[in-house]
This record gives C-alpha cells, structure tokens and sequence, in this order.
C-alpha cells in the first residue's frame, strides 16, 4: 500500500474537527446553547399564539431559531475556525501532510454538519418539551432536512470571512454580517414588525431565503420552494466566488 | 533518489531565495543543510516538499511530483512557523496523523521517541515551546515514513530535550531512514550528518563530509588587545581568516587558536584581555564564501 485509504483519513480527520470544535466554548456554546436562549426569550412568550394562516407562532419561530442556529453553526464555525487555524500556520503543516486538501475540507463540512444536526435536535426538543409546540415528525423532519441541505451559501459565507480576514477581525466580521442579516430575514422578529425599508430588503437577503424552507415546511412560506432555492443557489455561487478568490490569494502568498 | 533539486531557483519578488540549487540525496543518507538565518534553507526543503514551487529549474521527490500523495505518504516533517490546533491531546493529534500514512508507528512509539511520553496525555496548547516542538517530531515520525524532513529540529528545546532527539534521529537514520535536516548550528551538523551541504545567499557554498566542512570553516574567534600594534607581518604563515586590527584590538579566525598563539608569543607579540570564543558561523561563512 503506498498510501492511507481515504476514507479513513477522512473518520479521523471529522472526529477530531468535531472534538475540537466541542472543546472549544466560543463555538460550542455559541451554536448549541444562544439560539435555545434566543428561542426562550423571543419565542416562548409568544408560543401559544396562533398566526391567521393556522400556523403556530410558536413553531414558525422554532423554524425560524432553527434557521439562525445552522446558518451560524456554518458562518461562525468557518469564517472564524478558518482564520484562526490561518493564523496558527496549521494550513503549512497540513500542507506538507499526505492529507489531501478536499479530504480535510470534506471534513470540515462534515463536522458543521454534524453541529447543525445536533443544534437543531437540541432547540426542537426544547420547543416540544418546554414550549408545548407540536407538528407531526414529518414536519419536524422536513425543517431538519432542508435546513441542513439549504446551508450551503452559509458554508461558502463562512470560507469567504475565514479566508479574507485574519483571526482577529474574523469574529468581528462573522458578527457584522451575519447578525443583521438574520434580523432583517425575520428570524428573530417577524417581517411585519420590522420597518418598512428593511420589509423591502429582506427578499434580497440569503438567510430569508433561507427561512423559507423551513416555514415552508409549516405552511407559512412566503413564496414558492424553487425560487428559495434559486436564490440560495445564486448567494452560494456568490460567496463561493469570493471564496475561492481569497483562497487563491493565499494560495499565492503562501504556497506558489 | 529520494530527493532532487536540479538547477532549482525561487524568487519572491525581488528577492531570489534559492539561485540555482543542484542536489541529489539517496536513500539511507542523513543530510544535514547547514548555514545563517535566512541563508535559503527554508526554502529549500519547501522546495523539496512541493511547499513552494520552483520559479526555475526542478524538484523530483522519490521520482514525483513533490505534491504527489504517493511522494507525500513517504515522508514526514517538521516545519518551522507551523502550528496546530491547541485543543487535542498529544495522543490524539499523533493518532490523527498515523491515520495519513498507509503502515504508521504505534502512537505510544512515536510519543516516545519525541520523549514526550509524560505528556501524551496533555492538551497541545499546555505544552511548553520545547515539549511543542518535541510534538511535532513525533507528528514527523508516527507514520513510519522513508524520509524525514526536519526543519530547523532542536530550535527551542533544553539541553536534555536535545540530547535525546538528536539521538531519536540517529536511531531513525541507522534504521535505514533517509534523513534531511536544516541547522545553523556546524556542532550539530558534525555530530549527525554523514554528509554536510552548506547554503549561503541562496547557492551551494560546500557539500562535503562534516570533517572536510570543519576543517575549512574556522571554528574559533580570538580577541586580544595589545600594548604595540603588531604588523600585518606578525601573522604571516599562521592559519588564521578574517584578521581585523581596530580600536587596539585584534579579532580573527582559526581553526588552531594555540597554534595562533604559540605563533604569536614566539614573535614577541603581547597579547592582553584575550579571549578565545566559538566563531559564530555567520561570519565563518564569509570567510568561506571569501575563499571559494
């Protein structure tokens, strides 16, 4: 054998980009426990309401969470997580290493994927349990689903911030866009009690895209699936653009 | 062939790194690469590892491509200004890396050839710099590869830490490991290397046995102060490099400081405030590059 099989290098390498995301607080916390916190403070006094279209407020707002929780999950756990091990010089090492480059990407995917599953088991769960909230399994399955298989411009979102910026500006930055993003798509406030510019603007951002699968997934979509994924298709070939320019950048200053 | 650089070249703009590097390393020999900071060393094994790609000429490594995983699966290395993740401990990163290699060390093994068995079951980022820089030669060896590249290997550690890496890495070369390793100190390279290639200003000053480098690099620094300036003429026929008269003081090099003294007393010099300290090889080299 002149080589490691790649599937075992990959077992390896997402066993431990999981541990070491799970030790680390800043993320683990962060994913996991703010939007069950988030939930509890915008989500649960509202719980019992029922919207006009039949829809629970409490379960379009767990959808909603659910949406926050994996596109972050996603913007955090790479923009930040790439630019720190940039900074530490891991990519050299791992350069140097038989470890093939998509092998430890493929990982790393792998591994946010794995958070969102569970960030999003955690914060539905909380919503059963604590906030009464009820759907049959299928739904509950379908937001699962599609949220996970939806977040691909959140992946390509996040190696854009972990490859531009550098391990200091990395947090700031994730923060900067992905928080107000999720403001102005609704996620933590309904549209309707949003002001009316940013009304206008939501249609235009990823993240309300985004939420409409899942509130799709409750009967309180606003448009049809296909055009929200046509409009996540095009921010993922967007930011995977601006990703890969900033990797090839890199590319050239370390590795030509 | 484990290793081949023909004609190599790298450029940074407007700095050439490397000017024309030829180099063959075969299999089982233990290399050391010997010279100053920022001599080209660095480069060079980046070369030889497909890290950075050559602006001229060519880099073959085990015959390939120097990215090629099939070349990388037989190699393992220790690079400078490379880091890794503080939150695994010793035993699971080095179990991550055997996980690379087609047929690794037992991690236990590998842990202990870095001497760092009391610590494998510590978290990275406890580490002390030696104890880190000890991890990453046991990320180098764990896979059990052909050929070790080792950058730069003992820089950080304490004497003991040393001592016993530098006898991990005979061990290794005496198991038939081929072994290339950059260091700017001669004590060391003499100590290990079957063969000793000196790198300055990017080129290829010497490539010889580690006996052949000594006695041409002078290896010790004499300062004295005098009471009558002695002539040129008082050093006539003494082995000695680099003779500077300032400030009523003389420095120069030799490889025979008695020699040069003996020399000296016989010519009537007086010699005050003497000191014979070891030549720092940046200025060794001057003179070598001087005289080739």
């Amino acid at each position: 054998m002149t080589a490691a099989p790649l599937l075992s290098m990959l077992l390896a390498q997402t066993r431990c980009e999981i541990l070491m995301r799970w030790r680390v607080p800043a993320f683990s916390l962060t994913n996991l426990v703010l939007p069950i916190v988030f939930f509890t403070f915008f989500g649960l006094p509202v719980a019992h309401i029922v919207r006009g279209d039949g829809v629970s407020v409490g379960a379009y707002l767990l959808a909603s969470f659910g949406a926050y929780a994996v596109g972050s999950v996603m913007v955090y756990g790479f923009g930040i997580g790439v630019a720190n091990e940039r900074g530490m010089k891991v990519d050299r090492l791992m350069r140097a290493s038989p470890l093939p480059a998509l092998v430890l990407m493929l990982a790393k995917v792998l591994t946010a994927l794995v958070f969102s599953l569970v960030a999003l088991i955690l914060l539905i769960s909380y919503g059963i349990l604590v906030g009464g909230i009820h759907q049959t399994p299928a739904v509950w399955a379908a937001i699962i689903v599609r949220l996970v298989v939806g977040s691909l411009p959140f992946i390509a979102l996040g190696f854009a911030i972990g490859y531009w910026s550098g391990p200091n500006a990395a947090p700031a930055l994730a923060n900067l866009i992905y928080l107000p993003l999720s403001f102005a798509s609704g996620l933590f406030v309904p549209l309707n009690q949003l002001p009316a510019f940013i009304q206008n603007l939501a249609p235009f951002l990823p993240s309300y895209h985004y939420a409409q699968l899942a509130w799709n997934a409750l009967g309180a979509g606003r448009e049809a699936l296909w055009v929200s994924l046509l409009w996540l298709g095009g921010y993922t070939a967007l930011f995977l653009t601006l990703a890969i320019r900033s990797y090839r950048r890199e590319e050239r200053a370390k590795f030509a | 062939m484990v290793v081949e650089l023909r004609g190599a070249r790298k450029r940074f703009g407007e700095v050439e790194a490397v000017k024309g590097i030829d180099l063959a390393i075969d299999a089982g020999q233990l290399v050391a690469l010997l010279g100053p900071n920022g001599a080209g060393k660095t480069t060079s094994i980046s070369l030889m590892l497909g890290l950075r790609r050559p602006t001229g000429g060519e880099a073959r490594l085990f015959g390939l491509d120097p990215a090629d995983r099939r070349a990388r699966s037989r190699c393992g290395v220790m690079l400078q200004e490379s880091g890794t993740t503080g939150v695994l401990t010793v035993t699971e990163i080095v179990d991550l890396f055997r996980a690379y290699y087609p047929s690794p060390l037992p991690a236990a093994r590998a842990i202990a050839l870095a001497g760092l068995d009391a610590k494998a079951r510590a978290r990275i980022n406890t580490l002390s710099g030696g104890e880190r820089q000890r991890l990453y030669f046991a990320l180098a060896v764990c896979g059990d590869p052909e050929a070790l590249f080792l950058d730069e290997p003992t820089v950080g550690m304490d004497v003991e830490a040393r001592r016993s890496v530098l006898e991990s890495i005979r061990a290794l070369s005496a198991a038939g490991k081929t072994i290339v390793l950059t260091t700017h100190y001669l004590e060391e390279a003499d100590q290990l290397a079957h063969r000793v290639v000196v790198i300055d200003h990017g080129v290829v000053i010497a490539d010889a046995t580690p006996r052949e480098i000594k006695a041409r690099i002078p290896s010790k620094r004499i300062n004295f102060s005098f009471d009558k300036a002695p002539g040129e003429s008082a050093f006539v026929g003494l082995p000695i490099q680099n003779l500077e008269i300032a400030d009523h003081r003389v420095h120069l090099l030799s490889n025979e400081p008695e020699a040069v003294l003996r020399g000296l007393f016989e010519r009537g010099v007086t010699v005050r405030d003497l000191e014979v300290t070891g030549a720092d090889l940046e200025e060794a080299f001057i003179s070598m590059t001087r005289r080739v």
